[in-house]
């Protein structure tokens, strides 16, 4: 059953991006264009997906289990360092640079050709070494 | 008159809150796009609910565009800044663990603090990256 919602869950994610237009790099890219040809686009679809989650948070707290039996996640300690910071930093540069991100980049792949396999890899690929990299350049531990 | 553009944008955004919901509610995890695939990636955590999510992800948007028409991706075919993006973002959303999914729109509204300031960030890195590599450079 966990598998079942999950596979759901992941395709309603990804359709909704693909309709919302958060796969079409030149929307985004307007959205972050906030001091030249500024296209408000994605803040309908920020806002359209906090809406849901707002009462999904308020249904959870009083709850405490999820319908499959595991608790709900324990809200994370308000900690704001050094990796969150630049790590928000570089995740937000990357994505000015291509206009994807994490969840367009996968829902992307069945239509953005190579180019898009191309910036999934090389995603992938820090993904994988992200515990070695930051260490050299912050001292963190991961 | 509303452009169509943004109501795609709010049908599509409502789409991605019901399934971060579902997700929530009936599996008991926060729908993180990065986690999702960092866990597989790197091994900390694979599991089939992750790899079940992973296939509806790219597998649905595939059956959706042979319906209703795939949408334009306007994406660069340039390799350095596909290649410099995807490193920069695999990198940046496991280091801040969490990207627009996950801090975003999970996180947002939860009014999580780690969640805000992170998506402060990476728009405000965002804004400036396209200030200065669109309007000053005309890069992208």
């Amino acid at each position: 059953m966990r598998g079942v919602f999950a596979l759901l869950a992941g395709s309603v994610f990804g359709v909704g991006l693909s309709v919302s237009g958060m796969t079409d790099t030149a929307k985004v890219q307007g959205w972050l264009d906030l001091f030249g040809n500024w296209d408000p686009t994605l803040a309908f679809v920020l806002g359209g997906a906090i809406l849901p989650m707002l009462l999904a948070w308020r249904v959870a707290a009083r709850r405490q289990r999820s319908a499959l039996g595991s608790f709900i996640p324990a809200p994370s300690d308000p900690v704001i360092d050094r990796k969150l910071l630049i790590g928000s930093g570089l995740f937000g540069f990357g994505w000015a640079v291509a206009g994807l991100c994490p969840g367009p980049a996968m829902a992307v792949l069945s239509y953005g050709g190579a180019d898009a396999w191309l910036f999934f890899g090389a995603m992938a690929v820090s993904m994988l070494g992200h515990r070695i990299i930051p260490q050299m350049w912050t001292g963190a531990r991961t | 008159m509303i452009p169509m553009d943004w109501t795609y944008g709010l049908i599509g955004g409502l789409m991605i809150g019901a399934a971060a919901a579902m997700y929530l509610l009936v599996n008991g995890r926060i729908m993180g796009a990065s986690g999702i695939l960092g866990g597989i990636v790197d091994a900390t955590g694979p599991s089939w609910e992750k790899g079940l999510f992973i296939a509806g992800l790219i597998g649905a948007p595939f059956v959706y565009g042979l319906v209703f028409g795939f949408p334009h991706t306007n994406l660069t075919s340039d390799p350095v800044l596909l290649i410099l993006g995807g490193l920069t973002v695999g990198l940046g959303t496991r280091m801040a663990n969490g990207c627009t999914s996950g801090h975003g729109v999970c996180g947002i509204s939860r009014f999580s603090v780690r969640g805000i300031i992170a998506t402060c960030a990476y728009l405000g890195a965002g804004f400036v990256t396209m200030f200065l590599g669109g309007q000053l450079l005309g890069v992208f």
